[in-house]
């Protein structure tokens, strides 16, 4: 067994080493390196506190340890890379899960964490503590659910409003906090059960009015959350360990959450209100009638001979793309592009995907090369001087009207600047209107063609064509 | 040693050094700047791998659940540790590997 000291350092080592793990992926070259760094230091803090005197329960442990690490590992050899949002938000609810589990042990025993006081009860601190992680920890695990079922399509996507919802939230939310302060002062088990079981309602109720379009903050945020959860358990247990990788994985996560909403041009507070992204409730009252207006469009031969013929090309993939499982024929297109010496490039938007940085993967997956993609803040300057800019599933994102229309929804969301390239091709099924249930100006431009059809066929149709 | 001693001691010692709950804020404080600075520092491109091993790191929880799991004997307080180890273990094993997974895919040109 080692000393505390040595224990103690052992846990600076793997903070350390976590640290390197999140400080590796600011370059894709570095960050395999990084998760390395990460595995060994998460590897260091599991065994050091292995070997403490107080834990015995060897082969239960091993049990627990195994079997939850074969199903992970299943799930993470298994999973499509087009699932990863509804895989991270039920790996959250896991952590949400285990933060509640570990709370509710440490009220039930507090003597073999070593924070009971002298009549084998809590002290106030640790009550607090407790208190603040398991209601974190709690409105993480359900809120996680919702959000993976959403996110699954096991829940519709539309948000679910009914009238007096706010004010019922805030109604739970004061009883869980009044059922909380009573624990705090009187460390009895009821005021504790109640915290927790409003908690677990609350989590729910928190997500339900949230639309599918907005899921990209609601991940990041229940990120951020299941890292406060950990850091208020390791408030509890007075271990810096948890403090560390439970602050970094909190702030990593409030940080995400802050771009998405950024780049969706909307607050965090009017994101957790809820009631946007509907399937098609805001459309009606957005567009009101929308005229017919006349479009430009154009089989993929055509699209092929613009592109074939083009000196630079930059491709703007929205999750469309990803829907219609088109990313390998894209990238068979790119290939041919490349190899007639076509400067190609990808511009991706910070909400291309329905998580961050989704889009990325999905094209990573489809063996399109890093140093082609770019992010909207490197490329946007490069649109005026773009032969043809192709859109593929993409609409709001590419929609000029953030940029034109005050009076548009959308007025102030930064947007990629397809409109200002010498051609622009929209591969589309149809002219149906995006997540924001806006009709998009870049469709009826002189300069822009439509090109109907599925996004996969598209791609191979206009491989084929450029043969 | 009787009970008043041990109180007595424990009050000297509390005096005298700083509360462990205000290191434990210190230490909270300054992993939240160093957090906010490493992850402005993320490539965009990498923000979904970031998801994802920040999701194993949070599973740190473990050495909490390790310390429920802990005793001998069994009671709700180990079975549930227990539970929580099994959790945290499915987050640490499916976070980090299919970080890894993904990060693998991502090659330059050429």
């Amino acid at each position: 067994m080692l000393s505390a000291n040595m224990v103690e350092l052992a846990y600076l080592v793997a903070s350390v080493l976590i640290i390197f793990a999140l400080k590796g992926l600011a370059s894709p070259a570095s960050a395999r390196r990084g998760n390395t760094f990460g595995m060994l230091g998460m590897g260091i803090a599991a065994l050091v506190t292995l070997q403490l005197d107080a834990v015995q329960n060897y082969a239960w442990i091993v049990a627990a340890i195994g079997v939850g690490g074969l199903i992970g590992g299943v799930v993470a050899r298994k999973v499509p890379m087009t699932h990863m949002p509804q895989t991270v938000a039920f790996m959250h609810s896991l952590v949400g899960l285990a933060a509640v589990l570990i709370a509710v042990s440490a009220c039930y025993d507090p003597v073999a964490y070593g924070i009971a006081n002298a009549e084998g009860g809590l002290y106030l601190a640790s009550r607090i503590e407790l208190f603040l992680g398991t209601f974190i920890g709690a409105i993480t695990f359900t809120a996680s659910l919702i959000a993976f079922g959403k996110l699954q399509g096991l829940l519709s996507g539309r948000p679910l409003q009914f009238s007096g919802q706010h004010m019922l939230n805030l109604l739970l939310g004061v009883v869980m906090i009044g059922a909380g302060v009573a624990f705090c002062v009187t460390g009895a088990w009821l005021p504790f059960l109640i915290m927790l079981a409003v908690a677990l309602v609350l989590g729910v109720l928190l997500i339900v009015p949230i639309g599918g379009a907005d899921m990209p903050v609601i991940v990041s945020m229940l990120n951020s959350y299941s890292g406060w959860a950990a850091a208020g358990i390791g408030f509890t247990l007075g271990n810096n360990m948890l403090i560390i990788a439970g602050a970094l994985v909190g702030s990593s996560g409030a940080i995400l959450s802050y771009i998405m909403c950024k780049a969706m041009n909307r607050s965090l507070f009017n994101v957790l209100l809820g009631g946007f992204g509907g399937d098609s409730a805001t459309a009606s009252s957005a567009g009101g009638v929308v005229e017919e207006r006349p479009v430009k469009s154009g089989a993929a031969e055509d699209a092929a001979f613009m592109i074939g013929n083009a000196r630079s090309v930059v491709i703007i993939p929205g999750y469309g793309l990803a829907v219609a499982r088109a990313q390998h024929a894209l990238k068979e297109m790119v290939d041919v592009l490349l190899a007639k010496g076509v400067d190609v490039k990808f511009a991706i938007h910070p909400v291309a995907g329905r998580m961050p940085g989704h889009m990325n993967v999905l094209l990573a997956e489809a063996d399109v090369p890093y140093d082609i993609v770019f992010e909207m803040d490197e490329i946007n300057s490069e649109f005026a001087d773009t032969d043809v800019a192709l859109v593929i599933g993409a609409n709001d994102v590419v929609n000029p009207a953030a940029k034109t229309d005050p009076a548009s929804p959308i007025y102030g969301m930064p947007i990629l600047e397809a409109s200002k390239a010498h051609h622009v091709i929209v591969v589309k099924r149809s002219l149906a209107a995006g997540y924001a249930g806006l009709d998009n100006d870049l469709f009826y431009m002189d300069q822009t063609m439509m090109l109907f059809a599925d996004a996969k066929k598209a791609c191979e149709a206009i491989v084929q064509a450029l043969d | 040693m009787n009970v008043d001693v041990v109180q007595d001691a424990a009050q000297a010692a509390q005096d005298s050094t700083a509360d462990p709950i205000v290191l434990s804020i210190t230490v909270f404080v300054l992993a939240i700047i160093v957090g906010y600075h490493v992850v402005w520092n993320v490539t965009p491109a990498l923000h979904t791998p970031l998801m994802s091993v920040t999701n194993a790191i949070s599973s740190i929880i473990i050495v909490g659940a390790l310390l429920a799991a802990g005793p001998v004997e069994m009671n709700l307080a180990t079975v549930l540790g227990l539970v929580a180890v099994g959790l945290a273990s499915v987050n640490i094993f499916g976070g980090f590997m299919v970080t890894q997974r993904m990060l693998a895919m991502f090659k330059k040109r050429g």
